[in-house]
């Protein structure tokens, strides 16, 4: 084979030069370990690691080229007789170490690997004993693996001294070889990589499949080779770049999930570096770096976990360290553990992020979930003294017989097994050994301080007296007063806006900016869920500290400096003069002051900065305990250094010196003033910020009237405000404390240049290019030379921005009068002309607004007669994704008539649709949406909705605020719209931020696959929003096998939103839209999908643009709804839509003026004007220009020197594999694969769905067979509709343990019987279908002890219902908005987000009950008398069941759950009924309370109304 | 928005005729609040962009709202001189392009605007603002119009010393001149007059430069020039009988009866009165409306106005869509309601007088269709008649400025349409002379008038500084 390349010298090129990031990878996973209890060791084991890996194989993924896998391994115990016999003299068992390396197939290049080896051996005091070629059978790998296999050796090394002390030198050695290779640079081809070293444990892995695994690496098929503990994991990546070194296990731990706040934990874990030591390592600096450079968020855990356990952790230790549970009030742990998670986040900041974290050191091994519990893990303890803990259960067949045990790990809790003696160490035998290890409660009580408990006599001022001087000199705009800080003030709430953002961004502006404007948050799309901060409160946390920690993480000792815990990170100058005071244990400041002088211009500020980092350096070295970084003393000389900049040159310089850890950073800032100011300072690492200017602000407020409050309830409503909105910010990137995001850089740059950016904001990558030092220094003195040297006799007065709502002197907006009219008019007259006037207002802006006003192309012109048709074209578009609800039913419905007839689609947006709309009209005008939206809140969903498309899209992000969830308050849900959601008039209607069935891809893969079942004809979609990395998100996207993906631009519209999300998250379209397009190039995956964009596309240029970066379809909303009449009010939110278009209110949709002739002859204009752009281009069809980014070039504007900082270079970058691999989508879409149940299962169902004939089915059924049910449901549904069969048509008996989503979507008529267990998404969306689950046959469980289903039952159930003789997992029926449901327990967030239906539990639940709760009822059985403890009380009542009707609703179900379980339990509770019948407690949602009395008002009116009466 | 709209209305037509007060009335504040609690704050205000001024209705009409009366003029004065001018003689486009225009009736921008004022007024919130320094620097402005007099407020406010020249006795030009004192009461700029001179502004009046003083002399004695002179030259027609007595321009007409109220005519003065005549009006504008008003007023036996252009249309027209803030539709002034008949398509012929005054007018129906160049051309119907008018007020617009005299002495050029020709900067083409208004730009409405004197000050104000630095 040719020498290749080497394939990452290759990648970093192209990395430099386009979009792509191979650091955006993310992985997610099936994972498995198996444990003997019997001590004993066997192959056995290794078998049944391999089989568990083989049953979750839709878990992982493949590649372009269909063989080569994400990646697969196996850890095992040291297989000592294993390799005595392969003939190689290793001493006893535990005298020596061995492990897999990886080394360049390249003999040169392997011998110098092996030589520094060797070397760092011998240095380390061991002896290499030998070296063995691992045998592989390389015939199995698929190309791209094939591509950089590596040449595989077992190496073994022996050494003196116990087996701890070989097992850290087997460590040290480890490390050093990584350094010095990193330092040799033979490191940089990613060729060499040592697997594992270890007396204990070794990995075998590589970059194969699940079934590969086996036949890649004869070794695991030996009789002999054998371990106790097999730990396997199969991997599902986004990318396709032959990685084995990524595989997992890693050498302690094999991760599902993600550790979404990896780099700030990466960074702090360097800053610890200095201050670390141990016994262990005398020269412990030659373990760092800790962390390996350039590996995934898992391997640098690993790195973490296994280094706590090497300088004497204990595996449980290190894991709790890192992973803590949430111990806030709501969570029922012992108080010693409390203070145990509270003493030890002063030392660590949580690794955030949904992961199951299998763990083993070879004696030792289990498993825990991080605080959320988002990712499943299921354990099954046999009689014959096996443990199985998994991704899923069912992955091993075992006899009902045998099953002693079935559990799942909760949130927050860990299982360990001792291999050795077989003994299972539970989650509180674990911590409460933890806890007691030390009396921590007495050193925290000792040495901690609580802000809000320390009270001072001092008073403080809290104006300023040049406070107007000051507001102008920090740029604020009359809007930061009037729109943001007041309303905060008054609400203690962030003010809700809607529409998109639409005016140009600070990277363009012509207008002073702060710095802060040039960042943009970043959030979580399917690889990692975002957190709802409202309803999941009790995983919330802002808690921080002030103070030092001198001492060293990896002892235990009670001698802590002093430190101050803060609740809120927003201090008041109270609080601020308090810790400035505060001569506690000799706890002192430094001030700092973040000024530079004005008349020095950029070169004073770069002198200022300089002379910052080196004071606050001396201030750590003067072992002072924070320093407070302060711009109060700005005068005319003395202009303010931007905080954040501030802020984060001195972190960075701080974590460079390893100095970080010694002090904490306070900002003392006029200039923070809204939500995403204060992220942007926490994020880049300020402990705590006092917004001064804001407070003196609120004060003269007070004091003139212009707020009626008094002055402390503004303050505390502000701080509120912010907290609240940070809550927010935190959870959109799925964090859920704020010391784990503090550092954790979750932002990205727009406008700012690389220089600009590696100095100051290091991690964070350019992608446009954009401003310098010189610009910032430009853009704080402007406003403050016309603050201090205004001209003279000027009167003091803010100016209006206009970054909100447009006014003539303030920003651009794209949307102003002009454009809106010009628009408007043509499309109402029909004129073209007209048109084109508003596509050149638009086009020929004077200055760019939108990076596509910098983009433009060669013109070879052709003939316009040689164009393809608008007809085509117009096939091509797409409405935007707006709910019935969120705009009116006259909009909504001229969308869908108007897309029907020009061939596009229209998107029914997250909330149903009218069965009645699924017919074509007597008038042949259709107004059925082509496009089904499955959003997170899954209104509407049912089986009849899903088969009625000829597209479903999974919207997993809205531009406007990616990351975040919606409400449809009450009062909106009038019965119409009631009706097409599926739920009750009048009861607030709550999307969740993330899908609870996408925790991350493999998730993804998982709903694609059912609604794929649902409806084998339909194209499967998946909406993402633009940000760094949504092309190595579309890249799993595509291997998940999406048939279309949506890439949204930033600007797009929303109904409501809170300012700061439509303003600061997510990028525009072109960035995102790029790179999807070359990421899916490069890893030859873009011909599987079609590309579509939106976000404010507005002309035949934007679509050509759009279309040359890659997308073939093009979605519009905003410019659709204007020609429909929108005038761009922005009170979507407030339902008083002036025109009729965003309202329901029955009066105002009277003058809704919009008719769907308007919106055709819009979509023909854009066509025609798209037919002229490509004549003038030269080309026939819109196919010939998609992807050709090449063909794009530059347009300058050089009276806007700050847009000529743009640099579009990577936007246009055209990728080498282009010239081989497709850069549009070619062939077909995904096909439902031939060998699922389901077909059988239709077959056999042939005769009872035609003939509506009674029929019984029986059926095995394993965890491999998932969504079950759904296909057969589907087809059902075509032929009936929502009523489906009747009742009892159809029967299946299953008999073992079913996959992900079992009865989804399982319509009216079909009953499901299961003898055995489930998965997770049990009965997803059902529709009006049945199903039972009872135990396996002959097991000898109690029921209503173990459990027996997975979690996200009945996620966006309409109807039905579903008896389970067991206890379900975490939220339980969460969204359920009809179905019945009796269980025997459940956990977590049971019948969270419910709007409808009857949940009756017959045990135990976890914590979060009813969490969002705003309709239907819930009974649970509260034999401890705590349920009030774990029942979330925001939305619901609770109330003994009293009510006859109650009892009768409550006993009824009981019935039924017995008549189909046979449950002994319910047959108790039946038996003894008047005992159990006062032990329910009746869970009744405070809306849906009131909406049943008031239709029993209602009832009784009428009632009266027709009584007869005798006058 | 359950408020609908509410137009404080005119005096009665049996009262008002009898008399020269200002016939528009005044809400009382609280349905005034009510009124500007209409606004909804649009995301786009189209009010604000089509407003020349660019004033900020959303803002000031909040401030109205929450009862924050001074706040809300101050923000007036923001971007407006003279919110009391404009709050009662603008023809409002930004009621033309508000939103609630589309469906129902728009807020009441233009009198939320007078009425915000006046309260301000009332309650001494509006003082005179003197600048804390002076630059020593001096600036003339020629022409005390609305254009004249914001320029002069502006560059005062910068510090410069402005004294403002005006050939009339008082200052206000065709605001006090032109405008009858039934639209616009004198006291109204008497009452603002006062502030200026109070922030320092020095008054010439009864002083026409070019006549009185030589340009030459005023272009050694201030370091900038302000042409704010207005366009005078009324356009005329020259059908046969032109040169007949009591044919008279609208202007003439009106001014010397706003004189004769002040008592400044002379004793000599022959005047034009429309007692007991029949008047007719050419020319169907805001100034032939106001021909129509004056003539009432003085008791006129009946007015008659016409127009050669054809009638526009009612309420809506699709020609000039929302949200156009200058619709081409019927508009029906105060002065139409008090009793005058108006014609379309009617093409003067001839005047026949009797001892030299004017008795009939001779007149035609005519059409208006397009020629082979897509070209509207009149075309001639025929059917004439004879109107019995002993007193003709030609009201056909003006031409441009008046270039004898002052413009031609300081030698500026003009453009193509005979106005003072300048550039971006307002700079004509002599050094350190500008112009501004009517002057420059034609004939056209006080409201932007004013923007254009607050443009033309800022512009002299940059050069000044410039000069101050060489």
């Amino acid at each position: 084979m040719k020498q290749q390349e080497n394939i990452f010298r290759q990648l970093s090129e192209t990395q430099q030069q386009s979009l792509y990031s191979f650091d955006n990878e993310h992985d997610a996973c099936g994972v498995g370990i198996v444990m003997t209890l019997t001590g004993e060791k066997s192959h056995d084991i290794v078998e049944k690691g391999m089989q568990v890996l083989e049953n979750m194989v839709h878990r992982g993924a493949e590649s372009a080229d269909k063989v080569t896998g994400d990646g697969a391994g196996i850890l095992v115990q040291i297989p000592h007789e294993f390799i005595l016999l392969q003939g190689i003299a290793v001493p006893e068992e535990g005298r020596y170490g061995t492990g897999l390396i990886f080394l360049p197939k390249e003999e040169k290049k392997r011998a110098l690997c092996l030589q520094v080896v060797r070397e760092v051996v011998a240095s380390t005091g061991l002896t290499l004993i030998a070296l063995r070629d691992l045998p592989v059978n390389s015939d199995c790998l698929g190309e791209i693996a094939l591509s950089n296999e590596p040449h595989i050796v077992q190496v073994f090394l022996t050494g003196s001294g116990s087996r701890e002390e070989l097992e850290r030198k087997l460590y040290l050695t480890r490390k050093k070889i990584e350094r010095t290779m990193l330092q040799s640079g033979l490191g940089e081809d990613r060729e060499f990589y040592i697997v594992s070293l270890s007396t204990r444990q070794m990995i075998y892995k590589g970059m194969l499949s699940s079934h590969q695994l086996r036949s890649y690496f004869p070794d695991l098929s030996h009789p002999h080779f054998t371990s106790r503990v097999a730990m396997v994991h199969s991997r599902f990546s986004t990318n396709t770049f032959p990685t084995w070194d990524l595989a997992q296990p890693f050498r302690m731990v094999a991760h599902n999930g993600e550790i979404n706040t990896i780099r700030g934990n990466r960074q702090w874990m360097q800053s610890r570096e200095s201050v670390l030591s141990s016994p262990h390592f005398p020269e412990i600096e030659q373990l760092y770096p800790v962390i390996q450079a350039g590996m995934s968020d898992s391997a640098s855990f690993d790195n973490a976990l296994e280094f706590l356990v090497m300088t004497g952790k204990s595996l449980p230790h290190a894991m709790a360290m890192m992973v803590p549970e949430s111990f806030n009030d709501k969570n029922p742990i012992s108080d010693g553990l409390k203070a145990f998670y509270e003493y030890h986040s002063m030392l660590m900041e949580p690794w955030d992020g949904p992961a199951t974290l299998l763990f083993s050191d070879g004696r030792y091994a289990g498993g825990m979930l991080d605080r959320n519990g988002l990712r499943p893990a299921r354990y099954t303890i046999t009689h014959d003294g096996m443990l199985i803990l998994a991704s899923e259960t069912g992955t091993l067949e075992i006899e009902g017989t045998n099953i002693k045990e079935r559990g799942r790990l909760k949130p927050g809790k860990m299982m360990m097994v001792d291999t050795h003696t077989g003994h299972i160490y539970r989650d509180q035998e674990l911590k409460e050994e933890l806890a007691s290890a030390y009396p921590y409660r007495q050193w925290l009580d000792s040495n901690c301080l609580r802000l809000e408990e320390i009270a001072s006599g001092r008073k403080v001022n809290n104006e300023v007296v040049n406070r107007e001087l000051l507001l102008k000199a920090f740029g604020y705009s009359t809007e930061d007063l009037e729109m943001l800080i007041k309303p905060m003030a008054m609400e203690g709430k962030e003010p809700v806006s809607s529409m998109g953002n639409d005016a140009t961004p600070a990277a363009f502006s012509d207008k002073p900016q702060r710095l802060f404007n040039y960042f943009r948050q970043q959030f979580a799309q399917v690889t990692n869920p975002p957190i709802d901060p409202i309803r999941e409160e009790l995983v919330m946390s802002l808690t921080g500290y002030i103070g030092a920690i001198h001492q060293n993480l990896l002892q235990e000792i009670p001698e802590l400096s002093p430190i101050v815990r803060i609740k809120s990170p927003i201090l008041t100058n109270t609080q601020i003069d308090i810790l400035n005071n505060l001569r506690y244990k000799g706890f002192s400041a430094a001030a700092i002051p973040m000024l530079f002088k004005a008349e020095e211009g950029h070169e004073g500020l770069h002198r200022a900065l300089d002379t910052l980092c080196r004071s606050v350096e001396q201030a750590v070295d003067e072992g002072k305990h924070f320093i407070v970084l302060s711009d109060r003393g700005v005068d005319e000389s003395h202009a303010p250094i931007p905080s954040l900049l501030a802020t984060s040159a001195v972190h960075l310089y701080l974590v460079e010196r390893r100095k970080r850890m010694q002090i904490d950073i306070v900002v003392e800032s006029a200039e923070p003033r809204e939500v995403m100011h204060f992220a942007l300072l926490f994020g880049f690492g300020a402990n705590a910020v006092n917004p001064y200017l804001v407070f003196a602000e609120l004060a003269q407020q007070v004091k003139t009237g212009s707020l009626q409050l008094d002055f402390d309830t503004a303050k505390k409503n502000y701080i509120q405000a912010i907290n609240k909105g940070l809550l927010k910010v935190l959870s959109k990137m799925g964090n859920s404390t704020l010391r784990s995001y503090r550092g954790a850089h979750i932002f990205e740059a727009l406008g700012i240049s690389a220089s600009l950016l590696d100095r100051y904001f290091r991690g964070i990558s350019s992608k446009i290019g954009g401003i310098g030092l010189e610009e910032v220094a430009q853009e704080v003195l402007q406003p403050h030379r016309e603050a201090f040297f205004q001209e003279m006799n000027e009167p003091f007065r803010l100016v209006n921005t206009g970054q909100y709502a447009y006014r003539v002197e303030g920003e651009y907006h794209a949307w102003n009068p002009e454009t809106v009219a010009r628009l408007q008019i043509a499309t109402r007259t029909g004129n073209y002309a007209l048109f084109k006037e508003y596509t050149r207002l638009v086009n020929e802006k004077e200055k760019p607004a939108f990076i596509r006003d910098m983009l433009e192309y060669k013109k070879v012109p052709i003939d316009i007669s040689e164009v393809e048709p608008v007809e085509k074209i117009m096939k091509r578009f797409c409405t935007g994704a707006m709910s019935y609800g969120s705009i009116s039913r006259e909009a909504h419905e001229a969308l869908a008539i108007t897309m029907n007839i020009i061939g596009g689609r229209s998107n029914t947006g997250e909330g149903g649709e009218d069965p009645a709309r699924f017919l074509p009209q007597e008038d042949g005008l259709s107004r059925r949406s082509a496009i089904k939206q499955i959003a997170s809140g899954r209104f509407g969903v049912t089986t009849e909705y899903l088969v009625n498309a000829d597209e479903l899209q999974i919207k997993i992000a809205q531009g406007a605020k990616p990351g975040e969830g919606g409400q449809l308050p009450g009062y909106k849900v009038d019965q119409i719209i009631a009706k097409t959601r599926h739920s009750i008039p009048g009861i607030s209607l709550i999307s969740p931020p993330p899908h609870h069935d996408i925790y991350s891809i493999e998730d993804l893969a998982q709903l694609i696959f059912d609604l794929r079942n649902v409806n084998p004809q339909a194209v499967i979609s998946v909406k993402l929003v633009s940000e760094s990395g949504v092309g190595t998100i579309a890249a799993g996207v595509a291997k998940a096998k999406a048939d279309l993906i949506v890439i949204s631009g930033a600007e797009g519209g929303t109904g409501a939103s809170p300012s700061s999300s439509i303003k600061h998250a997510g990028l525009p379209l072109e960035i995102g839209l790029a790179e999807t397009q070359q990421t899916l190039v490069i890893n030859n995956l873009r011909g599987m999908v079609t590309l579509q964009t939106d976000g404010q596309l507005k002309t035949g240029h934007d679509i050509v643009v759009a279309a040359m970066l890659g997308a073939e379809e093009y979605g519009f909303a905003t410019s659709a709804l204007i020609v429909l009449g929108c005038v761009m009010m922005r009170k979507c939110h407030l339902n008083t839509c002036p025109v009729g278009v965003a309202t329901q209110d029955v009066e105002l949709r009277k003058r809704f003026v919009g008719r769907y002739e308007y919106l055709v002859n819009y979509f023909r204009f854009l066509a025609e004007d798209v037919r002229e752009q490509l004549a003038e281009m030269g080309f026939r069809s819109l196919d010939e220009i998609v992807g050709r980014a090449d063909l794009l070039q530059r347009k300058h504007y050089p009276d806007h020197p700050k847009s000529e900082k743009i640099d579009l270079s990577r936007i246009i970058f055209f990728p080498r594999e282009a010239s081989h691999n497709a850069i549009r989508k070619v062939g077909g879409r995904h096909q439902l694969p031939e060998e699922i149940t389901d077909r059988r299962l239709l077959a056999e169902a042939l005769p009872a769905i035609e003939f509506s004939k009674p029929l019984g089915i029986k059926s095995k059924i394993h965890n491999t067979d998932r969504t079950t049910g759904a296909l057969l449901s589907g087809e059902i549904a075509r032929r009936y509709g929502h009523e489906g069969l009747p009742d009892h048509t159809l029967s299946v008996w299953f008999e073992g343990s079913a996959g992900q989503s079992f009865g989804a979507f399982l319509v009216k008529g079909v009953t499901f019987y299961l003898h055995g267990d489930t998965n997770d998404y049990l009965g997803k969306g059902l529709s009006g279908g049945q199903i039972v689950v009872t135990p396996p046959r002959g097991s000898t469980l109690k029921a209503e002890e173990n459990i027996i289903c997975g979690n996200t039952t009945l996620y966006g159930a309409t109807s039905g219902a579903v008896y389970i003789n067991g206890v379900a997992g975490e939220r339980f029926c969460v969204r359920n908005s009809g179905a019945l449901a009796v269980v025997d327990g459940a956990g977590d967030h049971c019948c969270e987000y419910m709007t409808g239906g009857c949940v009756v539990v017959l045990g135990r639940v976890g914590r979060n009950f009813a969490a969002g709760m705003s309709g239907g009822v819930a009974y649970v059985l509260d034999l401890e008398g705590n349920f009030d403890y774990h029942c979330n009380m925001e939305m619901v009542e609770l109330s003994l069941v009293e009510e006859l009707s109650d009892i009768r609703e409550l006993k009824e179900m009981i019935e039924r759950h017995h008549q189909y379980t046979n449950s002994d339990y319910a047959g108790r509770i039946l038996a003894e009924w008047n005992f159990y019948q006062e032990k329910f407690i009746k869970v009744t949602p405070i809306e849906y309370k009131k909406v049943l009395q008031e239709r029993k008002i209602a009832e009784l009116e009428r009632k009266i109304a027709v009584v007869e009466r005798d006058y | 928005m359950t408020t609908g709209r509410k137009v404080a209305g005119y005096r009665p037509v049996s009262e008002r005729i009898y008399d020269q007060a200002e016939v528009e009335q005044t809400l009382n504040r609280e349905d005034r609040r009510e009124q500007a609690s209409r606004c909804m704050d649009c995301g786009i205000p189209f009010c604000h962009w089509a407003c020349p001024l660019g004033n900020k209705m959303p803002e000031w009409q909040d401030h109205i709202y929450k009862g924050e009366w001074k706040k809300g003029v101050e923000v007036l004065h923001e971007t407006n001189n003279f919110p009391e001018f404009t709050g009662r003689v603008c023809p409002a486009p930004c009621e033309k392009s508000c939103v609630l225009a589309l469906h129902e009736a728009p807020v009441t921008i233009r009198e939320n605007e007078a009425s915000v004022t006046e309260v301000a007024f009332a309650e001494g919130m509006i003082k005179a603002l003197p600048p804390k320094q002076r630059t020593g620097k001096r600036v003339a402005v020629i022409g005390s119009g609305p254009a004249g007099l914001a320029a002069a407020q502006q560059l005062n406010r910068k510090g410069h010393s402005v004294t403002v020249y005006e050939r009339d006795k008082s200052p206000g030009g065709l605001l006090r001149y032109g405008i009858p004192n039934f639209k616009l009461s004198k006291k109204v700029i008497d009452r603002r007059l006062a502030l200026l001179r109070e922030e320092g502004i020095a008054f010439v009046t009864g002083t026409e430069i070019g006549k009185d003083i030589p340009g030459k002399e005023i272009m050694e004695q201030y370091d900038a020039v302000c042409l704010a002179v207005g366009a005078g030259k009324p356009r005329d027609i020259t059908p046969k009988g032109r040169d007949l007595k009591g044919i008279h321009f609208a202007m003439e007409y009106l001014s010397q009866q706003i004189r004769h109220l002040q008592g400044e005519t002379a004793a000599n003065e022959e005047r034009i009165n429309a007692a007991g005549k029949h008047v007719l009006v050419i020319g169907g504008g805001d100034t032939g409306s106001d021909c129509v008003g004056t003539a009432i007023r003085q008791g006129a036996l009946n007015v008659t106005q016409i127009e050669i252009m054809p009638q526009p249309p009612m309420g809506h027209n699709p020609v000039t869509p929302w949200p156009n803030p200058y619709p081409q539709v019927l508009k029906t002034s105060s002065s139409h309601e008090e009793g005058c008949q108006r014609r379309w398509q009617i093409n003067t012929l001839a005047f026949h007088g009797d001892g030299g005054m004017v008795k009939e007018v001779d007149v035609e129906e005519i059409r208006w269709e397009k020629d082979a160049n897509n070209r509207f051309t009149m075309v001639s119907s025929g059917k004439t008649e004879t109107i019995r008018a002993e007193l003709v007020l030609l009201a056909l617009g003006f031409v441009h400025p008046v270039q004898e005299g002052l413009l031609n002495e300081l030698g500026v050029a003009y453009d193509v349409r005979g106005n003072v020709s300048v550039g971006k900067d307002h700079a004509s083409s002599v050094a350190r002379v500008f112009a501004t208004g009517d002057a420059m730009m034609g004939a056209s409405l006080v409201v932007k008038a004013i923007a254009s004197g607050r443009k033309v000050a800022e512009d002299i104000h940059r050069m000044l500084q410039k000069s101050d630095k060489i």
